[in-house]
C-alpha cells in the first residue's frame, strides 16, 4: 500500500496540531451538512413547484447527485489553495470525511441510541437531562429484554427465526450446490443458471405476490385458480391454505421459507459454481483414474476444496434470513404464527409505538449478527496489506 | 470409466431440467395471467393457455320431445341412466361424450357435452391499463358490456421508483469512491482505526437505525420526502460500497498513479481523471446491485415515505394492492410485473456486472 502523502509529513506544533484537527472535523461535518442543505432546499423547491412530474423527477436526480459531486470539487479547491502542508493535512478528511460522517450518523449512533431507547419504557426517556433520565419513571432497565425472551408473541417470533435459519439458509445453501454441479456438467449451463438466478432481481413484495398466486385457495367445488391446490384436487385431496395453514402451525411458515429459498438458491449457485470451476481439473482426473465413483468425487474433494465458499454463504444467508421482513410482511403480515423478529420489530416500534420493545427486539438482532462481525474483524486484521 | 454412467448427460439435464421448470413456474404464471382476462383469470388456472381437454356442449335437447320418461331408465346420445344419475351427468363408455339433465324434472332440459381439445387464448392489455393509469378505465366484460374501473396509477409510482433508485445508487457509490481512494492511497492519522469502523459496520442490520432516524427525520421536517429515502440508501449502503471500491482501488497499478503524482498531478485529478476511469468495471458492479437493492426494497420506503400515496414507491404500491385487492388477481398480477420489469430487464443486460458484484463480496448487512 502506498501512502504518497506521508513521504512529505513534517512534524508540525501543537498548536497546528489543534488547528488541524478542528480543520479536519469540520471538512468531516462540513461537507455532509452543505450537501444537505443545498439539497434539501433544492428539494423542497422543486416538491412545491408544478412542474410536471416526470420533469421534477429528473431534475431532482440532477440535483441530488450532482449536488454532492459539486461539494466534493468545491471543498477540494478550498483545501487545494491552502499552504502545501495544510493541502496534505486535510485533503484526506475532504475524501473520507463524509462517508464516515455519513455512516456514523446513520448506523454506529444509532446502536447506541437504540440501546438507550431499549431502556425505557414504550414513549422512549421523557425530556429531562440525559442523567435525569436514569431516575425517572420510564427507565424500566433491561425489563424489555426479559419481555422479548417471555411473552408468547415475541417467543414465537424468535422460534420462527430459528426455523429460517435452519431450514431456509440449509435449503438454500444445499440446492445452490446441487444446482452449480449439475450445472458444471452440462451443455446448457449458461442458460440454466441464468434462469434459476433469476429471481435475485424480483423484490420480495413482487415474489410474495407471485407466491400468493401459487398457494391460492378456493372453497371446494369451484375450480381452483393456485397451482398447489390445482394439483392437490386433481388427485382427489382437498386444497389446503399453505402458508396461512393454521392446523399444521408451526409447519406452515415452511411454506413462507420455500420463497425465500426460490430466492437464495441462485446466489449461492453463483458463488458455488465460480469456486468449483477453482477445482484444479488433474485433481478430479487423478481420482477418476484412481477409480473413485462421482459421489467419491463430490464429497471427498469437490466439498472439502469448497469449504471456504460454503461457509461465506451460509453466513449470508443466515444473516439475511434473520433479517426477512417484507416476505412475511406481505403473505401473512404476521398472523397464523408466522411472525419472525424483523416483522415483531416492525410491528412494536411502529404500529404499536412501543419504542421499548421495539428497540430491544433490534438490539437482539445486532447481537445475533455479532459473530459475524468479529469474524469479519479478524479476517481483516490477518490482511497485513492495511 | 464405467462407474460415471449414472452420471450420464441425460441424467444431469433431466435433473437440471426438471429443477428450471420448478424454478420459472411461479414466474410464468405471474407473466402469462397479466395478461389474460379478468373473467379468465377468476375462473381457471393460467395453465389453461395450453391445449387441455375440456368438456363443450354440443346440443341441448328436450325429454318431452324425444318421449322420455323421467321416472324410467333413459336412453339419450348413448347413455342411459335415471333421472337422479343424469342429474349428475354420466359419461358414456368410450368417455368422450357427458349428458347431463338440466333443471328439474318437468321443465328440464339435456345438455349433450363433448370432451374436446381446447386452448383459453383470450389475451388483452386490460389490467396492465387499469393498474397503470391514473384515471378511471374501460373494462369490456365477456359478455360484450363495458364497465368503469378505477386505475391505480402505478405509472406515478414507477416515476416515484426512478427518483428514488438513482440518486440512491449514484449518491452512495460517489462519496464511497471518494473514501475508497482516500483509505487506498493517502496516509492519515486515524486511517485505520476508521477503515474498521466500516468493516464492523457492514453487517449491522438496518433496523437498528430505523427508530432513531426517524426521530431526526421527524425534527428536520425530512419524512415523507425523497430526500429521506436516498440519505437512509446512502448510510446503510455506504459501509459495502466503501468496503467493495477500497478492493478494488487499492489493487490499481502502483507505477501508473506515481508517475502521474510526479508529474505533479494532485489527488483530486488522480482520483477524477485516473482511478474514477479505471474502476469502471467495480463502480458497475456496486451500481446494479444497489440499484436492484434499493429498488426493491420495502422496509426503508415503507419507514421513510410514509403514507402520502403521491410519493408511494412500486413495492409501496403493490403491497397496498395485495392489502386492498387480495384477490384481485388481474391487478395484482399486472401490477407486480410492472414492479419487475426493469429489474428483469437490468439483470439480463448487465448479468454479467452483477454476478461479478456478488463474487467480490456485494451482500448487504
Amino acid at each position: 500500500m502506498a501512502q504518497f502523502g506521508s513521504l512529505e509529513r513534517k512534524k508540525g506544533g501543537g498548536v497546528s496540531e489543534l488547528v488541524g484537527w478542528l480543520g479536519r472535523l469540520f471538512l468531516a461535518i462540513a461537507i455532509p451538512l452543505l450537501a444537505f442543505a443545498v439539497i434539501y432546499y433544492g428539494f423542497i423547491w422543486l416538491r412545491d413547484s408544478n412542474a410536471p412530474k416526470w420533469l421534477t423527477a429528473a431534475v431532482a436526480i440532477v440535483w441530488g447527485v450532482g449536488g454532492v459531486a459539486v461539494l466534493y470539487w468545491v471543498f477540494n479547491g478550498l483545501v487545494e489553495r491552502l499552504p502545501d502542508e495544510w493541502t496534505e493535512r486535510l485533503q484526506p478528511f475532504v475524501f473520507v470525511g463524509p462517508a464516515m460522517a455519513i455512516l456514523i450518523w446513520y448506523l454506529a449512533l444509532p446502536s447506541v441510541r437504540t440501546f438507550y431507547l431499549s431502556l425505557f419504557g414504550r414513549d422512549g426517556p421523557p425530556d429531562v437531562g440525559f442523567f435525569q433520565t436514569f431516575t425517572s419513571d420510564a427507565f424500566v432497565g433491561f425489563q424489555n429484554y426479559i419481555a422479548v425472551f417471555s411473552e408468547r408473541l415475541l417467543t414465537e417470533a424468535l422460534r420462527n427465526n430459528l426455523m429460517w435459519i435452519v431450514f431456509g439458509s440449509t435449503l438454500s445453501v444445499a440446492l445452490g450446490l446441487v444446482v452449480a454441479t449439475l450445472a458444471d456438467r452440462s451443455r446448457f449451463e449458461r442458460t440454466a443458471k441464468s434462469l434459476i438466478f433469476l429471481p435475485m432481481a424480483i423484490s420480495f413484495v413482487g415474489a410474495g405476490v407471485i407466491w400468493n398466486f401459487m398457494y391460492d385457495i378456493r372453497p371446494v367445488g369451484q375450480p381452483q385458480i393456485g397451482l398447489l391446490n390445482a394439483i392437490l384436487t386433481s388427485v382427489g385431496a382437498s386444497p389446503v391454505a399453505w402458508d396461512k395453514w393454521v392446523a399444521i402451525q408451526p409447519w406452515n411458515n415452511l411454506f413462507l421459507i420455500v420463497i425465500v429459498i426460490w430466492l437464495q438458491a441462485g446466489y449461492a449457485m453463483v458463488l458455488f459454481s465460480a469456486a468449483l470451476k477453482g477445482i484444479p481439473e488433474e485433481i478430479l482426473e487423478a481420482s477418476r483414474v484412481d477409480g473413485a465413483t462421482e459421489i467419491q468425487i463430490f464429497t471427498r474433494i469437490m466439498i472439502p476444496y469448497i469449504m471456504g465458499t460454503i461457509i461465506t454463504v451460509w453466513t449470508t444467508v443466515v444473516i439475511f434470513t434473520l433479517k426477512i421482513f417484507d416476505v412475511v410482511w406481505v403473505m401473512t403480515g404476521g398472523q397464523f404464527g408466522t411472525h419472525v423478529i424483523a416483522t415483531q420489530f416492525y410491528r412494536q416500534s411502529f404500529t404499536a409505538r412501543n419504542s421499548g420493545y421495539g428497540s430491544a427486539i433490534a438490539i437482539v438482532l445486532l447481537v445475533t449478527v455479532i459473530p459475524v462481525m468479529i469474524y469479519n474483524l479478524r479476517q481483516f486484521r490477518q490482511q497485513e496489506a492495511f | 470409466m464405467k462407474k460415471r454412467k449414472w452420471t450420464g448427460p441425460l441424467f444431469i439435464n433431466g435433473v437440471l431440467a426438471l429443477l428450471v421448470i420448478i424454478w420459472s413456474i411461479p414466474t410464468i404464471g405471474l407473466f402469462v395471467s397479466s395478461f389474460r382476462t379478468r373473467f379468465d383469470i377468476q375462473t381457471s388456472g393460467w395453465w389453461n393457455i395450453l391445449p387441455h381437454r375440456e368438456w363443450q356442449t354440443v346440443s341441448t335437447v328436450n325429454p318431452q320431445e324425444l318421449g322420455l320418461d323421467p321416472d324410467g331408465v333413459m336412453e339419450v346420445e348413448g347413455v342411459t341412466g335415471t333421472f337422479e344419475e343424469l342429474r349428475e351427468g354420466v359419461q358414456s363408455p368410450e368417455g368422450d361424450t357427458r349428458v347431463t339433465w338440466l333443471g328439474n324434472k318437468r321443465l328440464g332440459r339435456i345438455e349433450v357435452q363433448e370432451r374436446v381439445w381446447t386452448v383459453t387464448w383470450d389475451f388483452s392489455l386490460d389490467n396492465y391499463k387499469q393498474v397503470l393509469l391514473g384515471a378511471s378505465v374501460e373494462i369490456t366484460n365477456p359478455d360484450g358490456s363495458v364497465e368503469a374501473a378505477p386505475g391505480q396509477d402505478m405509472s406515478q409510482a414507477f416515476l416515484n421508483s426512478v427518483a428514488v433508485s438513482i440518486p440512491s445508487t449514484l449518491i452512495p457509490i460517489l462519496i464511497a469512491a471518494f473514501a475508497a481512494y482516500g483509505f487506498a492511497w493517502m496516509a492519515f492519522p486515524g486511517r485505520r482505526l476508521l477503515f474498521i469502523l466500516v468493516v464492523g459496520l457492514l453487517v449491522v442490520p438496518l433496523q437498528i437505525a430505523l427508530v432513531p432516524i426517524l426521530r431526526d427525520y421527524n425534527s428536520l421536517g425530512l419524512n415523507g420526502t425523497f430526500l429521506a429515502v436516498w440519505l437512509a440508501h446512502t448510510g446503510f449502503g455506504l459501509a459495502l460500497a466503501t468496503y467493495l471500491l477500497f478492493n478494488y482501488v487499492s489493487t490499481l497499478p502502483r507505477e501508473t498513479l506515481e508517475s502521474a503524482f510526479i508529474d505533479g498531478a494532485s489527488h483530486f485529478t488522480v482520483f477524477t481523471r485516473l482511478v474514477l476511469p479505471l474502476s469502471v468495471p467495480a463502480l458497475a458492479s456496486f451500481a446494479i446491485f444497489q440499484f436492484l437493492w434499493v429498488w426493491n426494497d420495502y422496509l426503508v420506503a415503507l419507514t421513510f415515505l410514509g403514507v402520502d400515496p403521491t410519493y408511494k414507491v412500486l413495492t409501496q404500491r403493490l403491497a397496498d394492492l395485495t392489502g386492498t385487492f387480495g384477490n384481485q388477481w388481474h391487478l395484482l398480477t399486472a401490477g407486480a410485473f410492472v414492479t419487475m420489469i426493469l429489474p428483469l430487464v437490468v439483470f439480463f443486460a448487465l448479468q454479467r456486472y452483477f454476478v461479478r458484484g456478488l463474487l467480490a463480496g456485494s451482500v448487504k448487512g
